[in-house]
């Protein structure tokens, strides 16, 4: 951690203390980010905060010209947390392009290598990764009065998990010695075996293509699948009691915790979950079948549902330049100006961008960034959305909607009721996810574990559907196709952390223009040229502080947990910086990497 | 070649960075291995491991600086012995102008990122080892694909395919896209035994690779190479038979992944219905793309099989009908059929 106290007369009151702190690389997330705040000790908040990433690879450039049947091979290596996700969302992009519509089965047998995926992916990001900003350690060393009410605070469902007080929960999650950290891991690889079962290989899949999969689908695949699916909800029994426990007790511990990593409600999600029985991947149908995910696509602007419309959603997507080190495109060529039902598309739309790169020095003044400012257009403003890390949007999104209803899920308007069955030791049990006052910290890393049975509960049914095809003796996963000279096609999911799109244009038989736009460039990305910053400044700056350590021994826990709320994946950043535009003289560099 | 062996309460510690042009799958799969699993390698679980202390950016309870104190402290030779795993693919920041393509912290005394080649600079050559995890930090692998903006290479490009640790250890690559889990901490595994004396020099094959992990072909492993042999080939990417064909290139891949499956046994690639695209090798991936279309040398080879396998599966058949029916002795009659002969 670098530490620079600031002189007290720029933009601070006689009464504030703004010391510069940063931390790069920030650790257990995927990818480097650096994290550079300004913190107003005396008014314990943060002042101000930038995030800055480092890494440029070009994907969108090496890919033109290559072969379109070749694009999700290539895209999936963009990630390799969730490359699936893009593995996924690239096949739906080429199957539009291509006209091709998968036999049920193959879909089925997507959903169910997503579906685990998510149970996987959530389960140790949450548990071997945010759970260490939770566990006794940590809370030992930056919050001693918390750490000491955690030892007299009885655990509400001890009787459901075993843990007597809140500090056994966080002693659980201590990294490797920590017992509940260790089953973590180890489910984590029981769930990438699920994944495997579907599509061969984690994090890069070998049995995915345009057209559906090479799964061979058996009686043996489902029922493998089947059993550890059982533990899985076994576990999830457990998992959701336990970290209602931990994330209640927080907001009651430290009052106004609540603020922390709190931002205007307005999160994203383009739906995960084809229903083969809907999805035939035209464009024309695509608000019809988007309907029918079973993760719901949809915008929430301050709690309220202002689409579900997958065209609509389409047709908003922006990419703004901020002060990144790209070139804007007033002369590049227009590939699609209009949509297959007519209406306009933006030039500043994904299939019609450009990427133009000319790397310099890291400016804060003035180019900063590896990455563009996606925003969703609604007609009057350029909305500055974030994904809250994926689950949290996803439950918000589906529940307003109250379109999904298979029994194991039900989305009710406001809120999403998860079913599980009786598993080997534990009866049915239901849980109620119910959309929360704010879009913050806690309710962001709360979500992630409801999800997690969310995911699982959808199994069971994409199961279901399975076996029935299956037994009636539909077994074929994969349907030919042939690639078109020229066309172009869209796909959007959810990876893990939130919204995923895939834009592609094919002229004479190869990629003319593709671009993967995933969730982090969403959360994670600068002022764009309107001045409209990007959500992680939002979340961040402002927050209030509540660790009990002065600027000596900082270690910024409110703001790792804040930042790890969006579970940054920054393979999918690129890079990017958010600030305030300020820039303060210092008198020294604050940005060695010493304290 | 001879290794100054530590005494095994020696601390080894293994510094990762992931900092290349990576997706940094090959730190999330080496959370996915069992055998040994990492756990097990940190907590000492296996006999005749030395100490080890993973500064490993995925897992690591320390942020930013105080992460780093360990990488600048082996720098300044410190920290002795660690091993250096990187990951992800070097990009060429003499393409970068002023700017850079790939940046881990910030370099000392300066607002500017440090590069993944300054880190290289620093450290490698005080490192008992390199191990390049998956393609792009061996080869350079996707991200060094054709029409790339960054010049981007792999380790063996970056520091030279002759390069040796100041230990002599050759740079160890264990490639994959991204690497099988337990192929990686197996590797590690055996560089700390190595460290600790317990194994000898780590045998590698001329691009790096141990040879006990890559020295078969994906198609000696896999279980549908029975179809090969009796020339069934697949045209539709669904069906259960030989994939050789419709773009799979496992007859001249080396990889184990088949064999050993992906994680715990389950999953692969052809064995699983995955066309074989070539990862784990130095020409990937532009030499094996197309990939879905058939790679120009099976064309012959699938021909000439298939003659030799049409008539040794007629055969087959005739056999096969016969060991499909029990032997005539199993029956409900009066009268012992099976030759059995009473003593008188």
């Amino acid at each position: 951690m670098a530490i620079q106290d600031l002189p007290t007369t720029q933009q601070t009151t006689p009464q504030s203390r703004l010391v510069e702190m940063s931390w790069d690389p920030i650790t257990r997330i995927v990818g480097s980010l650096g994290i550079y705040t300004k913190i107003d000790f005396n008014a314990k908040k943060v002042a101000e905060c930038h995030s800055t990433s480092s890494i440029f690879r070009g994907y969108s450039i090496f890919m033109k010209g290559k072969d379109p049947r070749d694009a999700h091979f290539i895209t999936s290596r963009i990630c390799g947390i969730c490359g699936d996700n893009h593995m996924v969302c690239s096949n739906y992009t080429q199957n539009m392009a291509f006209g091709v519509r998968p036999p049920a089965l193959g879909e089925w047998v997507v959903n169910l290598g997503e579906a685990a995926e998510y149970m996987f992916d959530h389960n140790i990001y949450q548990e071997n990764l945010v759970g260490v900003d939770f566990c006794e350690q940590m809370v030992r060393e930056t919050n001693p009065g918390v750490w000491e009410r955690a030892k007299q605070t009885t655990a509400p469902n001890a009787g459901i998990h075993g843990y007597a007080t809140i500090a056994d929960i966080m002693t659980s999650l201590n990294p490797f010695s920590g017992d509940f950290y260790r089953q973590a891991l180890q489910i984590s690889r029981y769930t990438r075996e699920m994944f495997c079962l579907m599509e061969g290989r984690h994090v890069h899949p070998s049995t995915l293509y345009p057209g559906g999969t090479g799964t061979v689908a058996t009686n043996q695949l489902f029922t493998d699948y089947y059993s550890r699916l059982m533990r899985y909800i076994e576990y999830m029994k457990v998992c959701v009691p336990l970290h209602d426990d931990l994330f209640n007790f927080m907001l009651e511990a430290l009052p106004g915790y609540e603020h922390v990593g709190e931002r205007r409600i307005l999160l994203g999600c383009w739906g995960a979950f084809q229903d083969p029985e809907h999805c035939d991947f035209k464009y024309e149908n695509m608000t019809h079948w988007g309907r029918k995910m079973f993760v719901t696509p949809g915008v929430v602007v301050d709690g309220k549902l202002v689409t579900n419309d997958l065209v609509e959603i389409n047709l908003g997507i922006r990419i703004l330049l901020g002060s990144s080190y790209y070139e804007d495109w007033p002369n590049e060529e227009t590939f699609v100006s209009k949509d297959p039902l007519g209406n306009s598309v933006d030039r500043r739309h994904p299939w019609n961008m450009h990427t133009l790169p000319t790397p310099k020095k890291r400016d804060f003044t003035q180019q900063y960034s590896w990455v563009m400012s996606p925003r969703w257009f609604d007609g009057k403003d350029h909305l500055a959305l974030d994904t809250g890390g994926g689950a949290i949007a996803r439950l918000w999104s589906t529940a307003l909607s109250g379109l999904v209803d298979i029994g194991y899920i039900k989305a009710t308007g406001n809120s999403v009721i998860i079913n599980l069955p009786k598993s080997a030791l534990r009866g049915p049990a239901t849980f109620e996810w119910k959309t929360p006052q704010y879009s913050n910290t806690i309710e962001r890393h709360r979500a992630r574990t409801y999800f997690q049975a969310y995911a699982a509960a959808a199994a069971l049914h994409f199961l279901d559907k399975a076996f029935d095809e299956m037994h009636a003796g539909r077994t074929r996963t994969w349907e030919p196709f042939t690639v078109p000279q020229d066309g172009f096609g869209c796909g959007f999911t959810e990876a893990v952390r939130g919204v995923l799109s895939h834009h592609m244009v094919i002229r004479d038989g190869k990629i003319a223009n593709y671009h993967p736009w995933p969730p982090t460039p969403w959360n994670a990305n600068p002022r764009d040229v309107y001045g409209t910053p990007g959500p992680y400044e939002d979340a961040v700056q402002n927050t209030p502080i509540f660790e009990e350590n002065g600027p000596e021994n900082f270690k910024g826990i409110d703001i790792m947990r804040s930042v790890r709320s969006f579970d940054p994946c920054l393979p999918c950043g690129v890079h990017m910086y958010v600030g305030g535009g300020k820039t303060i003289e210092t008198v020294h560099s604050p940005l060695a990497p010493f304290g | 070649m001879a290794i100054a062996a530590p005494p095994t309460d020696t601390v080894v510690n293994v510094l990762w960075i992931p900092a290349g042009l990576s997706c940094d799958g090959d730190s999330v799969a080496l959370t996915g291995a069992t055998q040994p699993a990492i756990e097990e390698i940190a907590l000492g679980a296996l006999p005749g491991l030395p100490n080890v202390v993973f500064h490993w950016p995925l897992i690591s309870y320390t942020v930013g600086g105080d992460f780093l104190k360990a990488f600048f402290a082996a720098g300044r030779g410190e920290l002795d012995p660690f091993v250096l795993v990187v990951e992800g693919s070097i990009p060429n920041e003499n393409f970068a102008g002023d700017g850079y393509f790939s940046g881990f912290g910030n370099k000392p005394g300066t607002d500017q990122p440090m590069t993944f080649s300054d880190w290289i600079d620093l450290l490698a050559p005080k490192a008992l080892a390199v191990l390049a995890a998956g393609t792009c930090a061996t080869y350079g692998g996707i991200h060094a694909m054709a029409g790339n903006p960054t010049g981007a290479m792999g380790i063996l490009d970056y520091l030279g395919w002759n390069w040796t640790s100041k230990a002599g250890i050759p740079i160890v690559c264990v490639p994959g896209c991204p690497v099988q889990p337990d192929n990686l901490s197996e590797t590690i595994l055996y560089l700390l035994w190595q460290a600790a004396g317990r194994a000898p020099m780590i045998p590698l094959d001329d691009a790096g690779r141990p040879t006990w992990l890559f020295g078969n072909t994906v198609h000696e492993g896999c279980d549908r190479a029975g179809y090969y042999e009796q020339g069934v080939f697949a045209t539709d990417y669904d069906s259960p038979t030989c994939l050789v064909k419709i773009g799979c290139w496992g007859p001249v891949v080396k990889c184990n992944v088949p064999k050993r499956g992906w994680m715990g046994g389950v999953g692969g690639c052809p064995n699983v219905g995955g066309i074989c695209i070539g990862c784990t090798m130095p020409g990937f991936p532009d030499k094996f793309m197309p990939f879905m279309d058939e790679p120009p040398g099976a064309k012959v080879s699938s021909t000439v099989i298939s003659l030799y396998g049409n008539a040794i599966r007629t055969l087959r058949s005739f056999t096969q009908a016969t060991v499909d029916k029990e032997p005539k002795w199993r029956h409900k009659g009066k009268r012992l059929t099976t030759g059995y002969q009473p003593r008188r």
